[in-house]
């Protein structure tokens, strides 16, 4: 998108609300609906990736180290990571903390 | 020339699809529609009319496949009746928020329980605000008609929104009237092709019905609201250009013997032909009555309502459906809504009739004018009265 949606006057919209740039769902922010984040103990990691099939929101990736991190631009803090890592590497974080 | 035919009004909205080159027809039949997408389905299949014909399992899906078809740039005809428009209820929204031109023929049926296949105006209201154009007509030749200006109206650049046909189930859809069928050279010329500037297409993607959040939501609202209302400049010009080439004017709100009136009657679709045989008598008798009917019901044409009624002492409205613990009919809320902050207006009565089916003779509207005269004198305890109602 070329400006930010809070920028936009009723005057700048396509017709019928159509999104003409495609892809640009990479640019919303669902991050900020998260109350809790995952934290990743990479003693116990053994770098299998389960984490990120099972990632609803498919956004966990691979680091330079090997290990598979959640990217918080996206993350929005389900826990589904944690429930299913085998290690209990991942433990939920209530964002206050 | 132009052929006059005789003809059932549905076969001839079916015509009238077929004329304008419809290229996706999606419906699924109910009373008293059946016979418009029967005949759309026979002029599919018999090859006449070069269309996909998609026969759906229900109303929602009809007009969902008929959002998909629009949103490809196909011209999409569909048509569908009381309960069934009321399946379709929440995918009307979409049609008309998303900018789809598609045309519906809505033959005004009565909403269960009881079980009424018969004809009132009970599902039009219900679906008074989800955003479409919603044109009544009176006639067949006017059903005809106004299905080609729907379809030029919709599909005008400017414009792009989904317009609905009212026509009275029943009373005209399965009535064999005598209609003129235009040519199809000046049809042709008449309706442009439809070509939505950023059609689904592979070549060039895009999305449309996108989720929007708080931030967003609300100008998309205002957008649609100020289209809406801009298109009846479009309609107008339509309705102009339609008079110049076929010789039958129509306007958003159209008077019958108004000149000089003291109390109007204003009716919606084809009673109010009734209506004006009883204004007719009312007027051999002296009385200084005429006749307001609304042709246009959505954007409402407040500027043209109010200049149609304003010199008059006493403005009946006859409601054709009832909203159930409100302020009347919902016609006449409106009407009274219109008229609220001007300074010159008549006394409303409101009057609901000819539900589910019953019929409002010319005598009962000749009924139900004296009645309301009475009630602009004298004042009723009642908010509105249905007519012809026993006990």
């Amino acid at each position: 998108m070329t400006k930010p949606e809070s920028e936009f006057t009723w005057k700048d919209l396509e017709i019928g609300g159509i999104v003409a740039e495609p892809g640009n769902a990479s640019q919303y922010q669902t991050g900020d609906w998260r109350s809790q984040r995952p934290i990743l103990d990479t003693d116990k990691c053994i770098k299998c990736g389960l984490c990120y099939i099972f990632c609803p929101e498919g956004c966990i990736e691979q680091n330079a180290d090997g290990y598979f991190e959640a990217n918080l631009f996206y993350c929005k803090g389900c826990g589904i990571c944690a429930r299913e890592c085998w290690v209990k590497a991942i433990t939920m974080v209530p964002e206050e903390e | 020339m132009a052929k006059r035919v005789g003809i059932e009004v549905s076969l001839a909205i079916a015509e009238a699809a077929k004329l304008a080159n419809t290229d996706v027809v999606a419906a699924y039949p109910i009373t008293p529609q059946t016979h418009i997408v029967e005949h759309l389905a026979k002029l599919v299949a018999d090859g006449e009319l070069d269309a996909a014909y998609i026969p759906v399992e229900s109303e929602h899906s009809a007009m969902s496949a008929c959002l998909g078809a629009s949103a490809t740039g196909a011209r999409t005809f569909t048509a569908t009746a009381g309960q069934g428009l009321e399946l379709m209820h929440e995918v009307l929204y979409v049609a008309s928020s998303m900018q789809f031109p598609i045309v519906m023929a809505v033959a005004n049926r009565a909403l269960s329980s009881p079980l009424s296949v018969w004809g009132d105006h009970s599902d039009v209201m219900a679906v008074r605000d989800t955003g479409w154009i919603q044109i009544f007509v009176e006639n067949g030749q006017e059903a005809v008609d106004n299905v080609l200006c729907a379809f030029r109206i919709g599909e005008d650049p400017k414009v792009l929104l989904p317009v609905m046909v009212h026509l009275d189930g029943f009373y005209l859809s399965h009535v064999i009237e005598p209609v003129l069928f235009p040519e199809q050279g000046l049809v042709d010329k008449f309706i442009p092709p439809y070509q939505h500037p950023m059609p689904l297409h592979p070549d060039k993607p895009v999305t449309m019905g996108a989720f929007g959040p708080p931030v967003i939501y609300a100008e998309t609202k205002k957008a649609q609201e100020v289209n809406l209302r801009a298109s009846k400049e479009i309609i107008l010009q339509c309705w102009a250009e339609f008079g110049k080439t076929f010789q039958r004017h129509y306007s958003p709100i159209e008077s019958y013997r108004t000149e000089g009136a003291r109390v109007l009657l204003l009716t919606m679709g084809s009673f109010s032909e009734t209506a004006m045989t009883a204004i007719d008598k009312m007027r051999d008798k002296g009385k200084e009555v005429g006749l307001v009917r609304i042709r246009l019901w959505r954007p409402f044409p407040f500027e043209e309502f109010r200049q149609a009624v304003r010199n008059a002492d006493v403005l009946v409205v006859v409601d054709r459906a009832l909203s159930f613990g409100g302020p009347g009919g919902p016609v006449c809320s409106e009407v009274r809504s219109a008229l609220y902050g001007e300074k010159q207006k008549p006394k409303v009565v409101s009057f609901i009739a000819g539900l589910g089916g019953r019929d409002i003779t010319p005598a009962g509207f000749e009924e139900i004018v004296e009645r309301g005269i009475e009630i602009a004198q004298k004042g009723s305890e009642n908010e509105f009265e249905i007519f012809g109602v026993r006990g």
